[in-house]
């Protein structure tokens, strides 16, 4: 008895299915190396714009109208500024979300709700949280009349507070928590989850409390795929300028921020405002910020892949 | 003989402070509202974003001395001249339509040139290759937009689209601003997203599927093509239009290449403006706070809210959908 | 029947009368013969000098403890082990005669026809049907009855067709794992392979879904050369013409199932055999 499967069909010559493969291969690798290939001259045309005007002095002036002798020290100190409070609100806030989701909640009904609307806020343009940021924190809902604004302090001092915030380096901060809070989560909450359930369990069985076991077990364990995500969360921040232009960032200004409630300018938006004039000497030191951008950019995720290559080790 | 062995191990254990089970139990309980808090922020923030814009959308839609804008006539308009002072229109297709024009040449840049490279580094690269390659997928991806729009507008526009176009029609095709070069720089901004979460969903795929077709004689193009692609092609989809989402919200770049001329239009070469753009150009100053113009733009950004979420929404019901369970 | 499926029924070499090829005296084919394998895995050597002759048309089942090298030999049958980067092999192995193992060999073409069953079902996310054709589309071009014929008679073989008949243009997810193994023996068969490999089969399979697959099996032999991976001592002693035991990587006996199960000539054979270790 031969039960063998007829060979109808006309045969494909196996060259031809090698050369597919091999085409496909090129295909790939040209797609791949026009990647590289953007990057380069991404990298090129602007150290080609820009290196001329990158210098001492560039990095130590305020902006001017005239382009030779503008810097970007009021962006440099605002970015820096905006950013640090930026990571003091997010952090938080955001590890707590996915701490509370990931090792308090049941899996109810509001759980769910939580997390597809975090899933949804990370969709968000981040213009839409510029508009929220004015309208929440630059004016505090209108709650509060030019008439009886209150306030702290003198506006000379460090702890300087008032009401609504206006466009202050406070309400930049706000305003970029909430667009980094949905990716600071979503990256503590897959950190918390990589964490072996075999590490909760024997502190559990050693009589820890939840708390006692985060706190003391898995939360070491998370920290440095944590730390990863938040680094790469921030940078994304320190680049974003859309936002910072709704809620009212200056476009010219002399001086670097004293306390929360000062006016101040980001890098980017500095960047958008030279890029967007005509005169090519604006577009020079436009590119000299952002030789100035793309380095602080190199520090952090530098920084990001240098904790992910020492601390992860002895987890595996 | 030490102290260490004149007691027990027992009476060690007692020497120190019981801890009560109540003290116990109410620092749990301290700790557990405020992280549940921490969560509920988010939910305050997606309240807020939906009150806002809806307060402020209504608020464009009741003006008293603008009873012409209607919801109908924002909606299917045609005309888009807020700031042409005497007889402004507000019908916001052109707008949608410029976002769309950028958005569609994105697509078409980031979309197949993505999913190749996604295919690449998950099938083919050898691990020498692979980790310079996703070092610069991780580089282009923390490249703030506004350098991509810097490119845009100094680079792609005169440097390749004008170059080339005079090369080959021997006449200026392409202005200062056009859609081609902002959609291009938007496409190289997403292309990061597409590879990297593209190739999470092929690698996702189990190898005894690619086993299973290597053992039927299969070279390793038909098995990425025929079986590992349509085994992740729900993930594939939901990169897709995540990297579409981000498109459709991306501000800068528009700001800066695209133009500000907002023209019904799909002609690449063409100034347009987007959602994001007219945004810009109202919170920059040039419109009064509390004028039809400065209301007309949380209109648009209600518009653009809904975008985003409608196509936040149809990406995770496709993962959840069509998400093959493997174990 | 097509050209080279009669070719094949040409009786290729007398077996040799090698050490331990013996079990093929009484054989008039010999489908694949090994001569002197060795293989690697990075600096660790999995294979030591394996010759054996392995007979057309009958099954073959390799036995033995854990990591004892069955596995590895099997993957070598149709060059699965190219996968594996730091998978190196020495020796010679011949499929009618034809060197498989040099560098120069069509590996698509060897792989289609040397078929290989999977220990844990692996249906392709597709629909039944597709299942089933993915492999015949790789290789040739066929018209639509062709196809649809092609399909029925793979699956009348791996003894499935009446299951799934009504539903073919379902996923093969859906399929109970005893099913889904019998759709992989079809998808295997129906690119007309001469050889099955088939590594630990039922390892993840009810006893029931175990017993007809054992059946096909039994059915199958008479048209295919077919080696078997197993755990399952009965089940090689059920299924199998021939039985080879490995252990630490050496081929320690082979021969008729029925003379190693009952009158095995080496003392660890005898060991595994009656459960003393393994």
């Amino acid at each position: 008895m031969n039960q063998r499967v007829p060979s109808k069909g006309t045969p494909i010559a196996s060259w031809r299915r090698l050369a597919a493969n091999r085409m496909f291969l090129v295909a790939c690798l040209a797609a791949t190396l026009l990647a590289v290939l953007v990057l380069s001259a991404l990298l090129i045309s602007i150290l080609v714009d820009g290196w001329s005007s990158l210098h001492w002095d560039f990095l130590n002036s305020f902006a001017s109208r005239k382009p030779e002798k503008a810097g970007i020290k009021a962006a440099l100190f605002g970015s820096l500024w905006v950013v640090a409070t930026c990571t003091v609100l997010a952090v938080p806030m955001g590890i707590g979300t996915a701490l509370y989701l990931e090792e308090f909640a049941k899996k109810s009904r509001l759980t769910r709700f939580i997390q597809l609307n975090i899933t949804n806020l990370s969709g968000v343009p981040s213009i839409v949280y510029g508009i929220i940021g004015l309208t929440a924190f630059t004016r505090l809902f209108g709650m509060i009349g030019a008439n009886d604004a209150w306030s702290i302090g003198s506006e000379e001092s460090f702890f300087y507070l008032r009401l609504p915030f206006g466009p202050s380096v406070l309400t930049a901060a706000l305003t970029l928590m909430l667009v980094v809070l949905p990716v600071v989560i979503v990256a503590s909450q897959e950190a918390l989850r990589a964490v072996p359930k075999s590490l909760r369990e024997g502190s559990l069985a050693m009589g820890a409390t939840t708390w006692q076991t985060i706190w003391r077990t898995t939360l070491p364990a998370a920290s440095p795929t944590i730390l990863t995500g938040v680094i790469l969360a921030i940078s994304r921040a320190i680049g974003e300028a859309a936002p910072i232009l709704v809620i009212g960032g200056a476009l010219l200004i002399f001086q670097t921020p004293t306390n929360l409630m000062s006016d101040f300018t980001v890098l980017p938006l500095q960047i958008f405002n030279w890029a967007g004039r005509p005169q090519a000497g604006f577009h020079s030191i436009a590119a000299a910020a952002i030789l100035v951008q793309l380095v602080l950019l190199l520090i952090f995720n530098g920084t990001a892949v240098a904790i992910r290559l020492r601390l992860q080790k002895p987890l595996q | 003989m030490t102290p260490v062995e004149q007691s027990t191990l027992a009476q060690v254990t007692q020497r120190g402070r019981i801890v009560t089970r109540a003290s116990r139990e109410g620092a749990e309980r301290v700790v557990r509202g405020a992280l549940f808090l921490c969560a509920l922020f988010s939910v305050l923030t997606t309240i807020a974003i939906i009150a806002v814009l809806a307060k402020e959308a209504l608020t464009f839609f009741t003006l008293p001395n603008h009873p012409e804008i209607s919801v109908w006539q924002f909606v299917f308009g045609t005309e888009w001249t807020p700031l042409l002072g005497a007889k402004p229109g507000f019908g916001v297709l052109p707008l949608i339509s410029g976002t769309f024009l950028v958005t569609g040449i994105a697509a078409c840049v980031a979309l197949p040139v993505g999913l190749i490279t996604a295919i690449y580094l998950s099938e083919f690269a050898p691990q020498w290759l692979r980790t310079p390659l996703k070092a610069v997928l991780e580089l282009l991806a923390g490249v703030p937009t506004v350098v991509y729009g810097f490119f845009a507008l100094t680079f792609i526009t005169p440097d390749i689209l004008q170059r080339v176009s005079r090369w080959v029609t021997g006449e200026e095709v392409f202005g200062t601003y056009n859609a081609l070069s902002a959609g291009i720089a938007v496409g190289i901004m997403i292309l990061p997203i597409v590879c990297s979460l593209g190739e999470d969903a092929l690698r996702a795929v189990p190898r005894a599927l690619r086993d299973g077709s290597a053992a039927l004689g299969g070279t390793k193009f038909d098995t990425s093509i025929r079986v590992v692609v349509p085994a992740a092609l729900s993930g594939i989809v939901a990169a897709f239009l995540l990297a579409i989402t981000r498109a459709v919200g991306e501000t800068m770049i528009v700001a800066l290449a695209a133009g500000s001329l907002p023209t019904l239009t799909a002609n690449p070469a063409a100034q347009v403006q987007t959602m994001t753009g007219y945004m810009v150009q109202i919170f920059l100053g040039d419109a009064p706070a509390g004028g039809v113009e400065y209301q007309s733009a949380y209109a648009v950004a209600a518009m653009l809210f809904l975008l985003t979420l409608s196509l936040a929404w149809i990406g995770g019901m496709v993962l959840r959908r069509f998400r093959e369970e493997y174990d | 029947m097509s050209n080279d499926t009669i070719a094949r029924t040409v009786p290729v070499r007398m077996s040799s009368t090698s050490t331990y090829g013996s079990a093929n005296e009484n054989a008039t084919n010999v489908c694949l013969r090994l001569v002197h394998l060795e293989s690697w895995y990075g600096s660790f050597q999995a294979l030591h000098g394996i010759t054996l002759d392995i007979a057309s048309n009958a099954v073959t089942s390799f036995i033995g403890p854990s990591g004892c090298g069955k596995s590895t030999l099997l993957r070598w049958m149709n060059r699965m082990n190219d996968t594996i980067p730091t998978a190196r092999v020495s020796g010679e192995m011949t499929l009618d005669g034809e060197d498989i193992l040099a560098r120069t060999v069509d590996v698509v073409d060897l792989r289609r026809r040397v078929g290989m069953v999977f220990q844990k079902p692996n249906p392709f996310p597709k629909s039944i049907y597709d299942n089933v054709a993915y492999g015949p589309r790789l290789h040739r071009v066929y018209s639509r009855p062709d196809l649809d014929e092609l399909v029925e008679r793979s699956l009348r073989a791996a003894a499935i067709w009446d299951e799934v008949k009504d539903r073919l243009s379902q996923s093969a997810l859906g399929l109970s794992g005893g099913q889904q193994q019998r759709l992989c023996i079809a998808r295997a068969i129906s690119v007309d392979p001469e050889v099955l490999l088939m590594d630990e089969p039922c390892s993840a399979l009810d006893p029931r879904s175990s017993a007809s697959i054992e059946e096909l099996i039994a059915q199958l032999s008479s048209s295919y050369t077919i080696v078997i991976v197993t755990h399952n001592m009965q089940q090689a002693s059920r299924v199998s013409d021939r039985t080879a035991f490995f252990y630490e990587g050496r081929l320690i006996e082979f021969g008729e199932t029925e003379a190693i199960f009952t009158n095995p000539r080496h003392k660890q054979t005898e060991d595994y055999v009656t459960g003393r270790f393994g």
